[in-house]
């Protein structure tokens, strides 16, 4: 399998804390791959230095075939290419949905407001929120507003998508709706790096567990062998904590 | 007390309050526009860049008003002059336009910084999620929720401006306070027509700050 995204030895500071310590992994093309961890731990610090949202200052990360730390690489282009859906939604809350989803096509991509719009409304219909496209983000659900922004990354036909714990933030009534969008999403072939602490979709979905502490990478290995019998006595603890609730 | 003879002068003085309210309008306009060119470069993380808004805004937050006016009649067409070398006579309209735009661009330079920066690290990030630049983010995404939220205060602070306008008396513009006062003079009735000039001010502006503080309600909701 081709690589997707490969994150060789990156370290990061905030000025003197280390957050990021010697990380390495890589995604495939088609992979789904959970990322854990308590919480500090740099999950979220690591997700954004693979779109560059948070610069790194050692090692690399490589996005299919583009490197994300050289000063030369066009970041908005490479962006462009990368969905990424956040804990707190992010739409754009002076916008209608409809807006929301087209917004970046028209002026990143530079399609048709009809061609963006009609492409938007496809995708709204497949999150099951077609009805909803007049309305502005705060006339919706958390839930509802998490499927947009999954749709909205959707409409940049991205080659692979970053989720920074979509469901954190949810009621958890309204956490599978988000789970089954991401899950058709994955079966599809959709490449995925999830930060996320639903081990039910990591036990279904993922193909491979990353578990995260103090900004290293501690365990990275098949889902089977994490919840199976993960080596670090962290990630037990982890799991034990987690898995009772 | 004779206030019959404002109604007959009630022409005269449209004429000032008209230069009154051009002035304002394009002196609030370019403003906004400068005051919003000095808050990105502000908040620029080139130290140069973010050093020279912050000494524009203390220097012009420093000086009085009727200082700068005066300046600025006296220093623009000896520029323009430095600058095209020819002379280029300007009017005092366009020297008090131009020191109300620069002096109230400190100004709103603050609100509109504060408006930035209020608009959440989350916003950015997912603008630039998408694939846009720092000009797209701030232009499609920023911008306009910030301005939402500090149209209030913008409103409020030309408001201030449109009292501020007064000043122009200094270079011997003939805007609403000066035609009251030259015709009040040439009646023999200044008190009666400071009088009125000073209630047409008052209800302008209590009134506009009315409104802002309804548009603050409703933006609140
Ligand atoms: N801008 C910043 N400046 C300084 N320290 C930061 C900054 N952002 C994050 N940190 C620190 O870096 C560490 C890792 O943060 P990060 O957000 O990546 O953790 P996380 O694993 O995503 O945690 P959570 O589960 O709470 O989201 C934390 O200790 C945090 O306090
Ligand atoms: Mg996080």
């Amino acid at each position: 399998m081709s690589e997707m995204i490969s994150i060789q030895n990156v370290s990061k500071w905030y000025g003197e804390f280390q957050v990021l310590t010697d990380c390495t992994t890589s995604v495939a093309k088609g992979e789904v791959v959970v990322v854990c961890g308590p919480s500090g731990s740099g999950k979220s610090t690591l997700i954004k230095c693979v779109n560059a949202l948070e610069p790194f200052q050692k090692g690399e990360i490589i996005v299919n075939g583009t490197s994300v730390g050289n000063p030369k690489t066009n970041l908005p282009k490479l962006r462009s290419q990368v969905g990424m859906v956040f804990q707190h939604f992010e739409l754009f809350p002076h916008l209608t949905i409809t807006e929301n989803l087209a917004i970046a096509q028209i002026k990143v991509l530079g399609r048709g407001r009809d061609e963006a719009e009609a492409k938007g409304l496809a995708l709204l219909e497949r999150v099951g929120l077609k009805a909803h496209a007049h309305k502005h983000p705060g006339q919706l659900s958390g839930g509802q507003q998490q499927r947009v922004a999954i749709a909205r990354a959707l409409a940049m036909d991205p080659i692979c998508m970053l989720f920074d714990e979509p469901t954190s933030a949810l009621d958890p009534e309204m956490i599978n709706e988000v789970l089954d969008v991401m899950t058709e999403l994955a079966q599809e072939g959709m490449t995925m790096m999830c930060v996320t602490h639903e081990m039910g979709f990591a036990r279904r979905v993922a193909d491979r567990v990353i578990f995260m502490d103090r900004g290293h990478i501690v365990e990275d290995c098949h889902k089977d062998a994490f919840f199976g019998s993960p080596r670090s006595e962290r990630a037990q603890q982890f799991l034990s904590k987690i898995l009772q609730h | 007390m004779d206030f019959s003879q404002i109604v007959p002068a009630l022409p005269d003085l449209w004429e000032g309050m008209k230069l009154t309210l051009e002035l304002l309008v394009m002196a609030v306009v370019g403003g906004i526009a400068l005051g919003t060119v000095l808050a990105l470069l502000r908040l620029s993380s080139n130290p140069l860049l973010s050093g020279f808004a912050k000494g524009y805004v203390n220097i012009f937050r420093s000086v009085p008003l009727l200082l700068v006016i005066i300046w600025f009649y006296l220093a623009v067409p000896m520029l323009l002059n430095w600058i095209t070398g020819d002379f280029v006579p300007v009017g005092a309209f366009a020297s008090c336009l131009v020191a109300f735009m620069m002096f109230e661009a400190a100004y709103y330079c603050e609100i509109v910084r504060a408006g930035i920066q209020s608009i959440s690290r989350g916003q950015v990030n997912a603008a630039y999620a998408l694939g846009m630049t720092y000009g797209q983010a701030m232009r499609l995404v920023i911008l306009p929720q910030a301005f939402r939220k500090m149209m209030p205060l913008l409103l409020q602070q030309s408001i201030i401006l449109f009292q501020d306008t007064s000043l122009v008396y200094a270079v011997g513009l003939m805007d609403f306070l000066s035609s009251a006062r030259s015709r009040g003079d040439i009646l023999g009735l200044p008190h009666e027509f400071l009088l009125f000039a000073g209630a047409v001010y008052f209800m302008v502006s209590f009134f506009a700050s009315q409104m802002v503080k309804r548009l603050q309600k409703r933006l609140a909701v």
